[in-house]
């Protein structure tokens, strides 16, 4: 049975409600998405990466993103995707944007730094002291597999153990690991303090395997991840679920309070989901290369459905 | 009525308190104490509650710890050891009280 049919409230209403509003804080972060093509095609993603998908980031729409970081001081700025691994450019916006911010976050699938293909991006991420951050649903490899793709498991350990090997995730080396735990379908995110607790147990002790950071989020309903939901008769139960469990304290730590994303033809939004509901800063389509300042605090964020999701549990920041 | 299950009335399980107020609240506050962490954590409660929900076999206990232990953080291998444990406790019930069969029919066998 094919259900989309959850009568969900509007956020902004939702928030008046309670009287709490969501607006921009500082902008601090610039998430920058270098492109949909990917060599996996996980489940819950929110952007429907994969193979087939053929958007990257050009080298022009590149140069205007690291002109703007110039031009703008960001603390953080993070490279995402799709796998960011299979842009040509990506090894020159690391060279780039790493002396122009105090942390250089690069997220990778982790599957093409295992085989050795990509040891020229591996050594730059070393050599400019780049944090990488992994998906690792689940302990369990069915349950991993379950969301990632066949045969991901075995890749994933094994490209951990190689970073680890590169001083990676080791204490006082100053190379971040971190891990992101997403759940494996339609149920809300463990705590985080408990599921970083149990994974850093189980990883050393299965596979010698150590790591930086867990950060344990639940899936965004959007993508893949809410045709998923759809056709399963999951939409319905999921988005009940979302907002029997809002919490406002989460509401400061939104990630769409201090970030900017710019996707991969180079337009803004208030973060990557935005980008997937196809929602733009402001309310209104704007180059990257066409903007002389970040948002001011106290600037609307546009919302949708999918918001709910940020607010459940501990939040998404 | 033509069904003894329904999955929406799990929802209305606080509805029980109506007849009889004072015994379901406090039913329902010793309950929110159970679950809550002490010497065992969540987590581990939620797998206790998941194995015992299969030896009742209770549908409604089923679905609710089923969804409480992956959202505790535990993984289908666990879940799946636990009810195992259910099983081994069911089961060896019924064989261990073969042994009184066996001192049943030693009494008046020859």
């Amino acid at each position: 049975m094919v259900s989309e049919k959850a009568a969900v409230e509007a956020f902004p209403q939702f928030l008046n409600r309670r009287g709490l509003e969501l607006v921009r804080a500082e902008t601090t972060v610039l998430q920058i998405n270098v492109g949909l093509l990917c060599n996996l095609t996980c489940r819950h993603c929110h952007l429907e990466a994969g193979p087939a998908r053929h958007e990257l980031m050009n080298m022009g729409v590149a140069q205007a993103v690291i002109d703007f970081t110039r031009r703008h001081v960001f603390r953080v700025i993070d490279i995402t995707g799709g796998a960011p691994e299979m842009n040509p450019v990506l090894p020159h916006l690391i060279q780039s944007l790493s002396p122009l911010t105090t942390e250089l976050i690069l997220r990778s699938n982790l599957t093409l730094m295992a085989d050795g293909g990509n040891d020229h991006i591996l050594d730059l991420c070393t050599g400019r002291r780049v944090t990488i951050v992994c998906s690792f649903p689940s302990l369990h490899k069915g349950q991993f597999e379950s969301q990632r793709g066949k045969d991901v498991f075995a890749r994933v350990v094994a490209a951990l153990r190689k970073l680890n090997s590169r001083g990676y995730g080791l204490p006082d080396t100053g190379l971040k690991l971190d891990l992101v735990s997403n759940p494996t379908g339609a149920f809300l995110a463990a705590s985080q303090e408990q599921v970083e607790k149990k994974f850093r147990l189980e990883l050393e002790r299965n596979f010698g395997i150590t790591f930086t950071n867990l950060y344990a989020f639940g899936n965004v309903p959007l993508g893949r991840f809410k045709q998923w939901l759809v056709q399963t008769g999951n939409y319905e139960g999921y988005m009940q679920k979302l907002i029997s469990s809002f919490n406002p304290c989460a509401l400061s730590g939104l990630m769409c309070r201090s970030l900017i994303s710019v996707s991969w033809d180079g337009y803004l939004y208030d973060c990557d989901f935005n980008q997937a509901a196809n929602i733009p800063l402001g309310g209104g389509k704007t180059h990257i290369s066409k903007i002389e300042m970040v948002p001011a605090k106290g600037s609307f964020i546009g919302t949708g459905d999918h918001c709910y999701a940020c607010t459940s549990g501990a939040g998404f920041t | 009525m033509d069904y003894y299950y329904k999955v929406g009335d799990l929802a209305k399980f606080g509805d029980i308190t109506g007849e009889a107020s004072e015994m379901g609240a406090k039913f329902f506050e010793y309950y929110a104490a159970v679950f809550k962490e002490g010497a065992l954590t969540e987590r581990e409660k939620s797998l206790i509650a998941l194995a015992v929900a299969h030896t009742i076999q209770c549908p409604y206990c089923i679905d609710t710890y089923t969804q409480a232990c992956l959202e505790k953080g535990s993984n289908l291998g666990e879940m799946t050891e636990a009810v195992h444990v259910a099983a081994a406790i069911r089961g060896g019930a019924a064989l261990v009280h073969g042994i009184q069969m066996r001192n049943v029919a030693e009494k008046i066998s020859m």
